[in-house]
């Protein structure tokens, strides 16, 4: 409970600067209308008329929360129009992505930890695929699987796992190396075989790497699965609605101001 | 009864390092019979740790024969003949002091029940009864240094090896902790090797010094001691004890020219 004030008050700045915003961006059309009506504005109108326009620059922080909850409860679920059904979508294969990339990570670790081979090969490379942006693989990923005849959410995961195995790999080497000389010194006056040393020393010092290194990879993997949505052009995403309205810019094709709740709505 | 238990001839051990070979024991002698408590005294660099690691196979000699329990000493590890003690307890801070001892018998193969009554039994041996269910950081660090020299008893290996395995504690925990040690040594019966950098560590516990000298790490002076098998703590102020601090003082100089 002792963390929830300071939570809330920085939550209640943040509405308060919202508001002060969306009245400083929303004031020229108010004008602009109240200059073609002929009329003065006091300036409790403006407020008002700035906070309840219907296609605002920056929509006020109620009518977002209106949105989000026609899009969360006024639709069945299972309705394409349902936030909660598209966020499904993506949160499905953010996970799936989120595990294969984190076993991907703690394997390849393994191996470097216990092979030499590995041990010199493999880490350049990892770093490489880390250097490509993930902006021009994630279509080629969705064609060349689509080629094949998979979409939906595999291929999004795989983008996800790209993204969240690397910080799992580099976290997990360094866990599994943390035992220092003389512990496995002492493993080894006890003769115990390579596995034992892996479960009862290496994998429990690793674990606190391995957590931090989760926490990095998750929201890797949300961003991999996102920008997956992209080029997709799926009709089952989440991402879609923030993905367009960042890249077609403020003006749609009218060529009249509109905000991205209306654009969400078009799309569904 | 009166075969060495372990037996160095003529150990070699040169490190290839970066800056070419560093000679780290040469020409080393040494028979250790059952029972005796021998310590190893020399600076830094004279070969005193890397001998005790041959012995435990944790370093292989160049050239030279060492035998242990007359065996080889990787022989010897495998057939559990030694229990190793380090500078650090080394403990795992995620599981109990039980968890800990019990470590190595797990690591064996020992049965659950057989695994529950040694731990129980070398925690009383180490005078930490009752603190099997605390956690290592729960624990002094004379406590803990305890508690690591318990999981080197465990498995009952004749052998105890230990590595400067005070050098990190206070003077006070340290004498207690040397009293306890002889104790423990009289109590079991057990042949230990013990590294340290202390004359009067060395000269009260030990039946015998070896006093080492580095460049290249060599043995140059084993004495024995005179003083009996009984020792109190005060007896480091008598006679015998201070000229025999002293002819390892003169040991530890004759080795290493004037600047000790």
């Amino acid at each position: 409970m002792r963390n929830v004030l300071p939570i809330l008050t920085v939550l209640l700045a943040i509405v308060a600067i919202w508001y002060v915003a969306a009245i400083g961006m929303n004031s020229a059309w108010a004008r602009d209308q109240a200059a073609r009506a002929e009329t003065e504005l006091s300036a409790g109108d403006l407020v008002i008329q700035t906070l309840t326009q219907e296609r605002p620059v920056l929509p006020a922080p109620h009518q977002v929360a209106a949105g989000l909850w026609e899009g969360i409860a006024g639709q069945k679920i299972t309705s394409k129009r349902s936030l909660v059904w598209h966020g499904w979508v993506t949160l499905s294969a953010t996970l799936t992505g989120f595990v294969i990339g984190s076993l991907a990570g703690i394997l390849l670790a393994m191996g470097i930890v216990h092979n030499r081979a590995m041990d010199q090969s493999v880490m350049p490379w990892a770093v490489a695929s880390q250097t490509v942006p993930i902006l021009a693989i994630a279509p080629m990923v969705i064609v060349v699987f689509a080629s094949a005849g998979i979409t939906g959410l595999l291929p999004k995961a795989i983008i996800a796992a790209w993204l969240s195995f690397f910080p799992v790999l580099v976290g997990m080497v360094k866990g599994l190396r943390t035992p220092d000389g003389m512990q496995l010194d002492l493993m080894r006056s006890w003769s115990a075989s390579r596995p034992q040393v892996f479960w009862r020393l290496r994998l429990p010092s690793s674990l606190p790497y391995l957590f931090a290194s989760l926490k990095v990879g998750i929201a890797a993997a949300l961003v991999g699965t996102i920008v997956g949505e992209l080029p997709a052009g799926a009709a089952r995403v989440w991402g879609q609605g923030c993905s367009r309205a960042a890249i077609t810019g403020r003006r749609c094709r009218s060529g009249r101001r509109c905000s991205r709740r209306r654009r969400w709505r078009r799309r569904w | 009864m009166n075969a060495p238990v372990i037996h160095a001839q003529s150990v070699d051990l040169t490190f290839q390092t970066a800056d070419g070979p560093v000679h780290a024991l040469k020409d080393v002698d040494l028979s250790i019979k059952a029972g005796e408590f021998v310590s190893f005294i020399g600076p830094s660099g004279c070969g005193k740790t890397t001998f005790l690691r041959t012995i435990a196979a944790l370093e292989n000699p160049t050239s030279g024969r060492l035998s242990v329990n007359g065996m080889s000493p990787d022989e010897a590890r495998r057939a559990r003949a030694y229990g190793y003690v380090f500078q650090a307890p080394g403990l795992y801070p995620w599981r109990t002091i039980a968890g800990n001892i019990s470590l190595p018998l797990e690591i064996m193969g020992f049965g659950k029940a057989d695994r529950t009554e040694r731990v129980q039994r070398v925690l009383e041996l180490v005078d930490l009864a009752g603190f099997g269910g605390k956690f290592p950081w729960q624990l002094s660090g004379g406590m803990q240094q305890r508690a690591s020299i318990a999981r080197a008893l465990a498995f009952d290996a004749d052998i105890l090896l230990m590595d400067e395995p005070f050098g990190a504690l206070d003077e006070i925990v340290r004498d207690r902790l040397n009293e306890a040690l002889l104790e423990l040594w009289r109590k079991t019966g057990k042949t230990i090797g013990f590294v340290t950098h202390s004359i009067p560590e060395a000269v009260y516990l030990s039946t015998r010094i070896v006093v080492m000298s580095p460049r290249p790490g060599r043995i140059t002076r084993v004495i024995d001691s005179p003083l009996p098998a009984e020792r109190p703590l005060d007896i480091r102020d008598t006679p015998e004890f201070i000229a025999l601090a002293h002819e390892v003082r003169e040991g530890l100089r004759e080795g290493h020219g004037d600047d000790v």
